[in-house]
């Protein structure tokens, strides 16, 4: 294969807060080839989304740092371009689409004026065929009568409309990535499902990669082809979906998908549903060693004295655990 | 703010449908204007103000400097609508001709203070540190300057420089226009600059940064808009202060020559004879009174119609 179509190296995105800095992101590895999907998993506040805003640079600077590492997109490192050159990137090559549909359009537009206002943006269409282009894109979403909708204002469409509006709003230029922040959180499981079925489809038919960022197993399991785990700022565990599934390596991973529901087991035995104990730790100042060591039930001496690297086990299956 | 939405920006298929169900922008606002019955009156109300003041002194053809002291402070009658003042002058053309400057000067004022006052919060609140200390401290210093003194001293420096190259009305009209404008932005500055601390943070303006906007465009296109409520008002209000601290400075002698009879400066010309005359004060104090009450109705009418969340 050529050369991947994003490959993240060794970033480390910290943010400057009173007590000191915060290591939101620190030393991700991630690799994305063309039209293919990524899921990157983890607890809230494990650095998903701030990797996903560092790609796009749109972490606020300051009191954001990109502090180290590149972000290579088709060969060519976007952490030294400047904001006009990312300008051109944004919704052209790479689009984002945000977990909070209920907020992320502005009320006082209509649906087919934004969709139109990022054509017109990026390809320099007339009014008229940007809001040709809206319909369409509508259309690709499945709204119903579209060329009626388009005039509507966002307050007009229910949670799960507004999601199809952002995705039709992120995909309206064709970007060859789509990174895809929690789409699904907000919105109730029949919708849930819907939206993931609308992304997998429109993915199919751009040719487009896909990133997916998600805290739930469920999704990743159906979606992706690739999962990415995270924990505390830094890829733990990354391999094919199957083979995540069916041997979880780090114990972190293990206790994330014993602790998904399961509709099969729960009926017939009474067990409590897995948790995993403890709390994320606080990224300032993270000490040496596994960070997942404190909360993990294995740990031993010598996952607290090195930072474990991350290392590959098996075929495309990386992990950073001494243990296996 | 719907500004840059042409009437009618769709192809012709969907141009047709949208006629249809008559939802292009302004359709919309004028449709959601007319539910608001108070502003509705208020607009009728208002234009027929204009309207008067406009046309009216060609049609009440009464000059306003005509002396009768036959007719000293006689009440309404046929041949004065509105009465007569202290000299016998025609009260009613008085505040024809006055009314034209206590509007105009009411609504550049207006016009004044919420342009600067937008700029300057736009800005600060836009941008981080020191600019925004900076500008929120020259606002802190203006609302802490002794006003009246103050515009004592700037009319006395420029009103005779300004009356050489304008002519004495468009000159003073000027400088009070600006020199009110001046004094009245800071309110309007932090009203905006905090809707903007507000709406930068915002998902769609996040949005929108996502998808390559810049920032100008996500300043004038994403946020502004959506701050424009409360400034809508603000200004309403402005043009209420306008008009009254116009007759204060009237009153001071530093407005307009005592023979230009705004509306103001008959309010003040009129105390003096409350009890023998109550008709003279009575007149321009409703007119004040009723422009200010039509503007503040039609700045709540606006503020509803151009807001797209409420449903109307």
């Amino acid at each position: 294969m050529s050369s991947p179509l994003l490959e993240i190296r060794g970033l480390k995105t910290h943010f400057a807060t009173d007590d000191g800095w915060l290591h939101a992101v620190d030393g991700v590895d991630l690799t994305i080839g063309h039209g293919e999907t990524v899921a990157v998993v983890g607890e809230s506040g494990c650095g998903k989304t701030v990797t996903a805003m560092t790609v796009l640079k749109l972490i606020a600077m300051p009191p954001g740092r990109i502090v180290a590492g590149q972000v290579l997109y088709r060969g060519r490192d976007l952490v030294p371009l400047s904001s006009n050159e990312m300008r051109q990137i944004r919704a052209k090559e790479i689009a984002i689409v945000f977990q909070e549909p209920m907020t992320s359009l502005n009320p006082v537009y209509t649906v087919g004026d934004q969709i139109a206002e990022v054509v017109r943006l990026h390809e320099g269409l007339s009014r008229k065929a940007a809001i040709e282009r809206a319909i369409e894109m509508l259309k690709l979403v499945h709204i119903p009568t579209a060329d009626q909708r388009v005039h509507d204002y966002p307050h007009q469409f229910s949670g799960g409309m507004r999601q199809r509006v952002m995705i039709a709003m992120a995909l309206s230029c064709q970007p060859k990535l789509l990174i895809a922040d929690e789409p699904t959180t907000a919105l109730d499981v029949t919708i849930q499902a819907q939206i993931l079925e609308l992304l997998a489809e429109l993915k199919a038919k751009f040719g487009m990669a896909l990133m997916l960022i998600t805290h739930a197993m469920g999704v990743v399991a159906e979606t992706a082809q690739r999962v990415v785990v995270m924990y505390a700022g830094k890829v733990i565990e990354e391999a094919p979906v199957g083979e995540l599934f069916a041997h979880p390596r780090h114990p972190y991973t293990q206790g994330l998908i014993r602790s998904i529901p399961r509709i099969d087991t729960a009926a017939t035995h009474k067990t409590r549903l897995e948790t995993i104990a403890g709390v994320v730790p606080k990224l300032i100042a993270p000490p040496e060693g596994c960070r997942f060591a404190p909360r993990c039930k294995f740990a031993q001496e010598r996952c607290v004295s090195a930072t474990p690297p991350l290392r590959e086990v098996a075929p495309g299956h990386k992990v950073a655990c001494v243990l296996s | 703010m719907a500004g840059s939405i042409p009437v009618s920006p769709t192809v012709d298929g969907a141009a047709t449908l949208a006629r249809n169900r008559g939802v292009t922008p302004w359709s919309e606002a004028w449709r959601r204007f007319r539910r608001h019955r108070l502003a509705l009156i208020s607009v009728v109300t208002l234009a027929a103000m204009v309207l008067l003041v406009g046309f009216g002194p060609w049609i009440w053809k009464v000059p306003i400097n005509e002396i009768d002291f036959t007719a000293r402070l006689a009440a309404p009658m046929l041949a004065h609508p509105f009465g007569t003042d202290d000299l016998g002058q025609d009260l009613f053309a008085r505040m024809l001709y006055g009314g034209r400057i206590s509007l105009s000067v009411g609504l550049a004022a207006m016009l004044m203070s919420l342009t600067v006052g937008v700029i300057i919060g736009a800005v600060a609140g836009i941008s981080r540190g020191s600019i925004d200390a900076g500008l929120m401290w020259v606002t802190d210093l203006f609302l802490s300057l002794p006003q009246l003194p103050l515009l004592l001293v700037l009319i006395y420096l420029f009103r005779d420089s300004l009356k050489a190259v304008f002519g004495p009305e468009v000159g003073v009209f000027l400088l009070i226009v600006v020199v009110i404008g001046m004094f009245r932005w800071m309110p309007v500055a932090r009203l905006v600059r905090a809707q903007f601390f507000s709406l930068r943070e915002k998902e769609f303006v996040e949005a929108a940064r996502a998808l390559g906007a810049s920032l100008p465009r996500q300043v004038v296109r994403h946020i502004l808009p959506n701050s424009l409520g409360p400034v809508i008002v603000a200004g309403t209000i402005d043009v209420a202060a306008a008009i009254i601290a116009e007759s204060t400075l009237s009153f001071l002698g530093l407005g307009f020559p005592p023979d230009i009879p705004t509306w103001g400066r008959l309010l003040f010309d009129a105390k003096d004879y409350l009890d023998i005359a109550p008709h003279y004060a009575l007149f321009p104090g409703a007119a004040i009174f009723l422009a200010v009450l039509a503007i503040n109705f039609i700045g709540d009418g606006l503020r509803d119609a151009l807001d797209p969340r409420k449903v109307m």
